[in-house]
């Protein structure tokens, strides 16, 4: 749609109406995961690796099953063989085969008549193994003598020579690098790293899963995708995909964790072999931690060169990623395409590896690879306007990217709005704000590109001109009522009087999952394009009762109406009269839409954070945060909002202390929530927010995500702040208040 | 799993003398559900002390001190006032013990019994010269506090033995007690140190004083060296030195996921000077 | 290993459940009585999603045994509201967004209810506190908070 036809006035759009599923969230009523019971229903546990590598020897289940209650083991050799590329890796990571490859990685499981027998049987399953040499490190793994994970995993572009664990190697850039770099007053070059963190969702995953003999099956499971766990779990266990009904419970937390399958073949699997009974398969929190997908690991070099006035001329970056022991589950491409996509240089290189290590295999975690690499080049950026004495926001607005500019990773941008927020952010009080005695400010930009993908939307309307949404992009945070009022406003009608629905694996097209930062923005996008054909449809058969062409029929303020004079002189028809009589008049009338939805808009936002850091204990306090984003239009800009803040708490959390933590052993550490260290609410003060509109011409009420970019610019705006509260600039993540009390003294002793 | 509801402590000390396999006690149930739940310990018997009459009293004893029933949990000791007013130090102690939900189960004598070097109430009763009560088998005794832990997660109580009550000593006049400990976020995490100071003055001096010190080695210490480098001053910057000095000499501690060895020995020094601050101030009557 | 009889009183009503002595309250108010309102997000009493009120005390049910519950009154996030007429803190939720993923929100609303119950008037540092073991992944607690202070200023010019 062309750009004069953004509308920026809207009836509906921009207000903040009580979210449809409101009242069964606040009541207990809305079921998640582990909410759902069935008649004869099994429960489930899983046995897993106590070692971080081994080889299994021997799985001896003999003493579990002769239990009474116990109905059904099963091992890898209950799956099918022969599978290649991520459908192997997926089957892989759901239960190992000959090898263990990581703390917690799942050997057998069982179902049994309750939960406690279930585990009490488990607990007889005996596994021999024989550990084998293993590596944790992202640094270590990339070592020529490392323990070998894969042989041969690597593919077609790993360079030869390259150490044994590499699995992928990439490199693209522009311009002439030496050339800017030449050109530079400042040339500055340092090594980042950052730990592997987890979502964090609060929600463990959980299932009911049902499959018989013949290859029927259901699922009830808290996923960010329902289809993608049906094409998953098919490939997995070699189903047919239309044979498998997946049906989205209500999800607590997902924020990219949710997008592939972990246990859920498990469950299948088992009741497959109890002779179809429905089985309840339940993670425990140390589950979670240990065996779903927490993030990569980093370590990032960095190469700037700036002039003494601020201007970027060279930028080369060059990341390696751990994602576990499986090829492509780290984020490395992504990482390096966000890494430099905040400013226009003229010459930009980048270099990445992954690389194996005995560690859970990475899933998606809110804009993937982004923070890492916001972290490193942020981070450099800020020590060189230090050194320059240049303003380091100053410096991000001089270089900031915008329309027309070729990105660092290729494209040229459309509409976008980063020098609007950053503008914002320097018109915003809290930058005001005196800083006291070790008290210090930092600034970062974020990127995220956004996503549109496979989106298949319904409507109908129902026989008294109300509507019913059929989307299958579960509501990760208010979905429903954004796509209820960009619904309602195309329509002309109330807010209330639509109905969004998440629907199963059988009622749409195939729906990519809520990731990507695309529910809104793709589902919204498809709603209002089955609103606008449910809407020539209602037309047609206003047209038809005035007997006139269809073509003199508009559609305003939710009824059909003769356009203009020469149509003729009728009364608008409303829905709600079209709907009433629409049996007679050909038929129920629905609008569908389905779309690789295209035109996203890419996400630029920027935060300030103030801290404080005592200097005798290390430990950093957050006195004030500020989130400014291009949210495009905000359709409900209160859940725009709880993105912001949601956001950056997760970055702060992944800033200051949360961690894997891995024992000598290999052995995860601390796979529990008291030493998984996530927020709490007295760690932080109220997340400040500025929500920017630079309408985004791909949507046709202007929208861009805006789940992701949030999450990308805390890591290094809170690395910033601290390095001015103390004098000293850590380079490794978290900022733990050992690491931070070591370099203040280190600086002390300097 | 069998699950006991004794009356009295006599009836708990029989069943479990006459119990077979892990016997694990019941008053607030953070640690015994927490372990239960993980797989660490089932026990064959769970006897539970919280219908035992009195366990949930605090009492004052004839000698000015204070009788604090088992099945006490953090709220309950936070609300009464008479008892915070003499030992602020030990009541905050426990108060920092997980979250508010927590605080409506969890008690002294679990924390104490659990024997954790990092737990947070532990250190706070041992500087204020608290002793326990054990009923047994053999009879009953008392017992100091800081001869409960043996080291982490074990306890020096004989088989079959209950602690029957915390008695704190009389705070007497011109005392403060104070307890602070180090953690990563402001709530909900163990601590990477603990430390507790409790001191009288005489004047403007201290005349007596205990330091314990938690997270630093494999059970909460009792740290004399450090005691008397503050008694006999009026806690001046070289009565502080010395404090932290003999806190920082003291510590054995180890490096683990929550701290390392360095990190533990410099910030015990800092908690210990900033405890007997506090501690100091409230000797001199600032609000407890 | 046998069950053993409790009857207690959830949300003013009289209920009778057979419990293992293994099991949690939180186990029992989900799988005996069909409270799944009440939540598991750790097990382990670190994430207060599991929050009820037993006997007028807060606690994580998650660390209760469910026979523990014999005799005890016990409230959680399904007995909030009257029939008709939501609790002044859950309409604030929704009102403020203060809720993304609504998986904490159960706990959340009981844990903040028994703050209001106790200190009508709290402080943003007080409110903080209280809800420390409460955690939420989705909202960075902003909103949380702003609508636990709403509805206590609702909630005291209604007395």
């Amino acid at each position: 749609m062309p750009k004069d036809e953004l509308k920026s006035e809207f009836r509906l759009i921009g207000t903040r109406p009580d979210r449809p599923d409101g009242l069964d969230k606040v009541t207990g009523r809305a079921r998640y995961g582990a909410d759902m019971a069935l008649p004869g229903m099994l429960f489930a546990a899983v046995v897993r690796s106590p070692h971080a590598h081994a080889r299994i020897l021997k799985i001896d289940a003999s003493a579990a099953l002769a239990l009474d209650g116990v109905k059904a083991v099963v091992t890898r050799a209950d799956f099918p063989t022969g599978l290649t590329g991520e459908d192997w890796n997926l089957q892989e990571n759901s239960m190992a085969g000959d090898v263990a490859l990581y703390d917690g990685h799942a050997v057998a499981a069982i179902a049994a008549t309750s939960r406690l027998l279930a585990e009490d049987a488990a607990k007889l399953i005996k596994v021999d193994y024989e550990v084998l040499p293993h590596v944790i490190d992202v640094d270590d793994a990339l070592r020529m003598d490392a323990p070998v994970i894969r042989a041969g995993a690597g593919d077609h572009t790993v360079p030869e020579g390259s150490p044994p664990n590499v699995s992928k190697y990439i490199e693209f850039g522009h311009g002439d690098l030496e050339a800017g770099f030449a050109a530079a007053d400042l040339v500055r070059e340092q090594t980042y790293k950052t730990e592997a963190t987890h979502q964090g969702y609060i929600e463990p995953h959980a299932c009911v899963a049902q499959l018989g003999a013949d290859g029927k099956g259901e699922m009830w499971v808290c996923t960010q995708g329902q289809w993608y766990i049906r094409r998953m779990c098919s490939a997995v266990l070699g189903l047919e995909a239309s044979q498998l009904r997946v049906t989205p419970s209500e999800i607590g937390g997902g924020f990219g964790g949710k997008t592939i399958i972990f246990m859920e073949p498990l469950a299948l699997a088992l009741s497959r072999k109890a002779g179809g009974r429905p089985v309840k398969l339940v993670m425990s929190r140390s589950d979670v931690l240990r065996a779903t997908g927490p993030t990569a690991s980093a370590s990032m070099d960095v190469k700037l060169g700036m002039t003494k006035d601020g201007k970027l001329t060279a930028a080369h970056v060059n990341f390696r990623m751990q994602g576990g022991a499986f090829t492509g589950a780290s984020p490395v491409g992504e990482a390096l395409s966000c890494a430099l996509a905040c400013y226009d240089i003229p010459a930009v290189m980048h270099n990445g590896v992954e690389v194996l290590a005995n560690r859970p295999k990475a899933a998606a975690y809110r804009a993937p690879g982004s923070p890492m690499a916001a972290f490193a080049v942020e981070c450099l950026l800020d020590e060189m306007c230090h050194e320059l004495g240049l303003d380091p926001l100053d410096v991000r607005l001089k270089n900031a990217v915008h329309e027309g500019v070729k990105a660092s990773y290729g494209p040229t941008y459309a509409k976008i709005g980063l020098v609007e927020v950053l503008q914002a952010v320097k018109a915003h009080p809290n930058l005001l704000a005196k800083l006291g005695p070790n008290q210090g400010r930092g600034i970062a930009s974020g990127f995220w590109f956004n996503h549109g993908g496979e989106t298949s939307v319904s409507l109908a309307i129902g026989e008294d001109g109300t509507v019913t949404v059929s989307v299958g992009t579960p509501d990760v945070g208010g979905g429903r009522a954004s796509i209820a009022l960009m619904t309602a406003e195309t329509l002309g009608i109330a807010y209330e009087a639509v109905r969004v629905n998440v629907v199963e694996t059988g009622a749409l097209g195939v729906n990519e999952p809520s990731h990507g930062s695309r529910a809104t923005f793709a589902s919204g996008k498809a709603a209002v394009e089955a609103a606008r054909s449910a809407i020539r449809e209602m037309c047609r058969r206003a047209a038809k009762e005035w007997g006139i062409d269809e073509e003199a029929v508009e559609w305003k303020d939710g009824a059909a109406m003769p356009a203009g004079p020469n149509a003729g002189k009728f009364p608008p028809m409303s829905i709600a009269e079209i709907a009433a009589k629409m049996g007679g008049t050909g038929g129920p009338i629905s609008g569908h839409h389905e779309t690789n939805a295209d035109g996203v808009g890419a996400s630029f936002g920027a935060h300030v954070v103030d801290v404080e850091v005592d200097p005798e204990t290390g430990r950093t306090t957050i006195l004030r945060y500020l989130v400014v984003q291009d949210a495009g239009r905000a359709i409900h800009p209160a859940y725009v909002e709880g993105q912001y803040q949601g956001g950056a708490v997760q970055g702060i959390g992944w800033a200051l202390n949360e961690e894997y933590v891995y024992g000598a052993n290999g052995r995860l550490q601390n796979a529990v929530f008291l030493d998984y260290r996530i927020p709490v609410a007295s760690d932080l003060p109220m997340i400040d927010t500025v929500i920017v509109e630079v309408p985004n011409p791909g949507h046709p009420y202007g929208v861009r995500g805006v789940g992701e970019t949030g999450i990308t610019p805390p890591l290094p705006a809170v690395a910033n702040a601290v390095a001015m509260a103390t004098g000293v600039r850590l380079r490794s993540l978290p900022l733990s208040p050992p690491k931070v009390l070591a370099a203040i003294k280190a600086k002390g002793r300097a | 799993m069998q699950y006991h509801k004794p009356q009295t402590f006599d009836e708990a000390v029989q069943i479990a003398a006459a119990a077979s396999g892990v016997t694990r006690f019941l008053a607030g149930g953070t640690d015994v559900l927490v372990q239960l739940r993980a797989g660490i310990v089932t026990p064959d018997h769970l006897i539970d002390l919280k219908l035992i009459p009195g366990v949930r009293d605090i009492t004052r004893t004839e000698d000015g001190g204070w009788r604090i029933g088992i099945a006490v949990c953090g709220i309950e000791l936070g609300r009464h006032a008479a008892l915070v007013a003499d030992w602020p130090g030990v009541v905050e102690g426990m108060q920092l013990v997980g979250s508010t939900q927590v605080q409506g189960r969890a008690t002294l004598t679990g924390n104490l019994c659990n024997s954790s070097p990092a737990a947070d109430s532990v250190p706070g009763l041992i500087a204020a010269g608290a002793r326990v009560t054990v009923i047994g088998p053999t009879g009953s005794r008392e017992i100091a506090v800081e001869d409960i832990p043996a080291s982490p997660g074990r306890n020096t109580l004989k088989p079959g033995e209950i602690i029957a009550a915390i008695l704190l000593p009389p705070r007497g006049a011109r005392g403060g007690d104070a307890y602070l400990r180090f953690i990563p976020r402001t709530e909900m995490d163990i601590a990477v140190v603990g430390c507790a100071v409790s001191l009288t003055l005489d004047g403007d001096r201290i005349s007596a004083a205990r330091v314990a010190l938690g997270a630093v080695a494999p059970k909460v210490l009792l740290v004399a060296e450090a005691a008397a480098a503050i008694v006999g001053t009026a806690l001046d910057d070289k009565a502080l030195a010395a404090l932290q000095a003999a806190a920082t000499a003291a510590s054995q501690p180890i490096t683990d996921r929550r701290g390392t060895i360095e990190f533990r020995k410099d910030v015990v020094a800092v908690l210990a000077a900033r405890a007997a601050r506090i501690a100091y101030d409230r000797a001199k009557g600032a609000s407890k | 290993m046998s069950k053993i009889h409790v009857s207690a009183v959830v949300n003013g009503d009289p209920v009778d459940f057979l419990a293992d002595p293994r099991e949690s309250l939180l186990d029992c108010l989900r799988d005996q009585l069909g409270l799944t309102g009440s939540k598991e997000g750790c097990g382990t009493g670190d994430c207060g999603a599991c929050s009820v009120v037993m006997d007028g005390v807060l606690v994580c049910s998650c660390l209760v045994l469910g026979v523990e519950a014999e005799g005890k009154k016990v409230e959680t996030v399904e007995g909030l509201a009257d029939v008709g007429a939501l609790h002044p803190l859950q309409r604030k939720f929704i009102e403020h967004a203060a809720l993304q993923c609504g998986f904490c929100t159960p706990g959340i609303l009981v844990a903040s209810k028994a703050l209001l119950d106790q200190n009508p008037d709290p402080t943003e540092t007080e409110v903080r506190y209280w809800l420390a073991g409460n955690l939420c992944r989705c909202t960075g607690y902003d909103k949380i908070v702003r609508a636990v202070m709403d509805a206590a200023q609702e909630m005291r010019e209604a007395v």
